[in-house]
């Protein structure tokens, strides 16, 4: 390991392997490959609009996936954040329409929601010592039961802030285009990145997902830091809503099913190890552009059909999770 | 008696059970019509079955320590199998063909199951991460196999399994009555169970004592698969159709709050097939009682969000610590629920 270490390091890492960055480097080497062999298959593949297009079809994805990080990297599972989705849709369709809310205190209600139902769930986790992964699915059954409850159909959304947000289209230079979701959502990553790499409370986090019991020998605020976790998934579960409702305009109950598997899913492909304590925000990036990329491939080539796209979600999964059982074998 | 870990649970249906007496007065009355018994408890049972016998299944990967998100997968390919292969018969109610079909369809899903017993066992994954892979790629492969089609199949002999009647009963509970006591007999007369318990226990200490632990997990999501198998075949029998999207959708967080209320723990070395059953049981009449009652059947959610937050409270230590022994001190006394007597209690 040294002398792998002593051959790539740049001096700084001299003692930490460069393997951390491999699984991230493997997500980014597949995109690669994948963009040029759509383009070398596939007529008017090969430009930038279409990576761009990823983005603006994929925003509250990455939004969610970000969310998911966080909670991932410190051992933990969230799998209530598809249905806090469709519940942020759901609740800002409902104020808008029927109850003529302002829009701009609507969208600070629903983060509000969002967040507080991942914090509840956070302090029900570290309280009462329940796994993650039974009381988010509680969470999940009760944020989509509240939908139902709400809103049985899908409401349209006519509101004018909404309309003008939903088809404003901000130009780039070269005749590209995004919408301001995408906007928000590199906001939110680059935000996350920092808090992850430059915070207390991002370090915390990896030292919670590398070893809880040292986290909380070393006296660094576990309970709180858990919480805080799951409440920043929840707030971007919400904040993913609400860019869901700007996408749609609309509002459904049955919005964003299987949302979670897909935030999961990009999470694990971008490197970050499912048992905690290591990963990056930028692999969840690239994960949520390898799923938009795999869509994108199936819908250029038109033969295949539109099934394959779980089928190849479930095998990239499938390499990744061996790749990182690799890594980790190796590292004890 | 309080302290028996069926007590809530069963407490729980008993009441949600003539609850529904205010609202349907002849809801306990079992008539004959036809040589059929019908009634609304029939009902329960019968459309319960599916998911009495995937909770079976998950019932062992859970005392293992493990936990199968794969069955609704499962249970949607089996039934499109099956139905590919009666929907291809010259004659659908042909009796080779249709045994075939089942047999083809059973046998994909424990093959499934293994798969996973593979990523578990042999690779080490973790369970969660390792049943998450087909789960997602499953549903692709249920559509694979339909080709994104509905299959509609004309067969008396394949409904059957799912609607048909065996002696006046609904052949699906015999079904799942036939499961229950064979895997609770070969569970608790043989040693298998304590050793899976064992495993589930601690995992590590148990290979030191010489179980093959390995085998072992192999074993129990290869069971997990053919329930799930046989559950999708019933499924699909039912509506004489296979769905390849929507069959068996959300049956594995059902199986598992099954599971949970059935006071199995989820830390593993715990189970009780009984108490799966009576969980499956009571999720089967909180779903019916609601749609007697006249709530919109979409709040049924809710009440399973409510449903299993208080169970696990319930069950969680640190909550019984915290909130509900708080004023009263322990006395020395008092049985602990984890104590090794009360952990190898019979049950099935």
């Amino acid at each position: 390991m040294t002398t792998t270490a002593l051959s790539t390091g740049t001096g700084r890492h001299l003692y930490r392997p460069q393997q951390k960055y491999i699984p991230v480097l493997a997500t980014l080497s597949l995109l690669v490959v994948m963009f040029t062999v759509g383009s070398l298959r596939y007529e008017n593949f090969g430009s930038a609009q279409v990576v761009l297009d990823i983005f603006i079809d994929n925003a509250f994805l990455l939004v969610v996936a970000v969310g998911v990080t966080f909670v991932i990297l410190t051992g933990g599972i969230d799998l209530s954040v598809g249905s806090v989705v469709a519940l942020g849709t759901v609740i800002s369709a409902d104020l808008l329409q029927v109850h003529h809310w302002n829009p701009v205190l609507v969208i600070g209600l629903v983060l509000l929601i969002g967040a507080t139902l991942g914090a509840g769930m956070g302090a029900v986790i570290h309280f009462f010592e329940i796994q993650p992964f039974i009381v988010t699915l509680a969470g999940m059954f009760l944020a989509r039961g509240l939908c139902y409850v709400i809103s049985v159909n899908s409401i349209s959304i006519d509101n004018h802030l909404y309309v003008r947000l939903a088809q404003t289209q901000i130009p780039l230079p070269g005749g590209l285009h995004v919408s301001p979701s995408v906007l928000i959502s590199l906001v939110v990553v680059l935000i996350a990145a920092y808090v992850l790499q430059l915070t207390r409370l991002g370090r915390t986090v990896y030292a919670i997902g590398g070893n809880q019991q040292s986290a909380v020998l070393m006296g660094l605020a576990v309970g709180r830091t858990k919480i805080l976790v799951y409440a920043i998934s929840g707030f971007c579960s919400g904040l993913g809503g609400v860019l869901m409702s700007l996408y749609t305009l609309s509002g459904y109950s049955l919005n964003a099913v299987g949302m979670e598997l897909d935030a999961i899913a990009a999470v694990v492909i971008g490197g970050t190890l499912l048992i905690g304590g290591s990963g990056y925000v930028w692999g969840t990036v690239l994960g949520v552009l390898t799923l938009g990329m795999i869509q994108s491939l199936i819908s250029f080539d038109g033969t295949l059909s539109s099934w394959w796209t779980r089928i190849f979600i479930g095998a990239l999964l499938f390499i990744f999770i061996l790749l990182q059982r690799i890594i980790s074998v190796r590292r004890t | 008696m309080t302290r028996h870990r069926l007590f809530w649970p069963g407490l729980i249906l008993i009441l949600l059970l003539f609850s529904n007496l205010f609202f349907t007065p002849d809801f306990f009355s079992i008539q004959v019509r036809d040589g059929h018994l019908y009634g609304s408890l029939i009902d329960i049972l019968r459309l319960g079955a599916p998911l009495i016998l995937v909770g079976l299944g998950m019932t062992l990967v859970i005392a293992t320590r493990g936990i199968d998100l794969s069955v609704g997968s499962v249970v949607a390919i089996s039934g499109a199998l099956a139905c590919l292969w009666i929907s291809r018969l010259p004659d659908m109610n042909q009796l080779s063909g249709v045994l075939v079909a089942i047999v083809l369809g059973v046998l994909l899903a424990v093959a499934l199951g293994l798969w996973n017993g593979f990523l578990v066992a042999a690779l080490g994954i973790q369970p969660i991460v390792a049943t998450l892979i087909l789960m997602v790629a499953g549903r692709g492969l249920a559509q694979l196999i339909t080709s994104g089609q509905i299959i509609t199949i004309r067969s008396s002999r394949y409904a059957l399994i799912g609607a048909g009647y065996w002696l006046a009963v609904p052949f699906s509970i015999l079904v799942a009555l036939g499961v229950f006591a064979l895997a609770g007999l070969v569970v608790r007369r043989s040693a298998l169970g304590l050793l899976l318990e064992a495993v589930g226990g601690n995992p590590e200490a148990s290979r030191l004592a010489g179980i093959h632990s390995r085998r072992l997990v192999w074993l129990v999501y290869g069971f997990s698969g053919l329930t799930a198998g046989i559950a999708g075949l019933m499924i699909s029998s039912n509506v004489s159709s296979a769905d390849g999207n929507n069959a068996g959708l959300w049956i594995e967080l059902d199986a598992i709050l099954a599971v949970v209320i059935g006071g199995t723990s989820l830390a593993g070395g715990r189970f009780s097939f009984t108490g799966t059953v009576v969980g499956a049981l009571l999720i089967q009449t909180l779903t019916t009682t609601i749609f007697t009652i006249g709530i919109p059947p979409e709040t049924t959610l809710l009440f399973k969000a409510l449903v299993v937050t208080l169970v696990c409270l319930l069950q969680s230590p640190a909550f019984r610590a915290k909130v509900l022994y708080r004023r009263r001190r322990p006395g020395p006394a008092e049985p602990s629920p984890s104590q090794p007597t009360s952990q190898l209690e019979v049950a099935g």
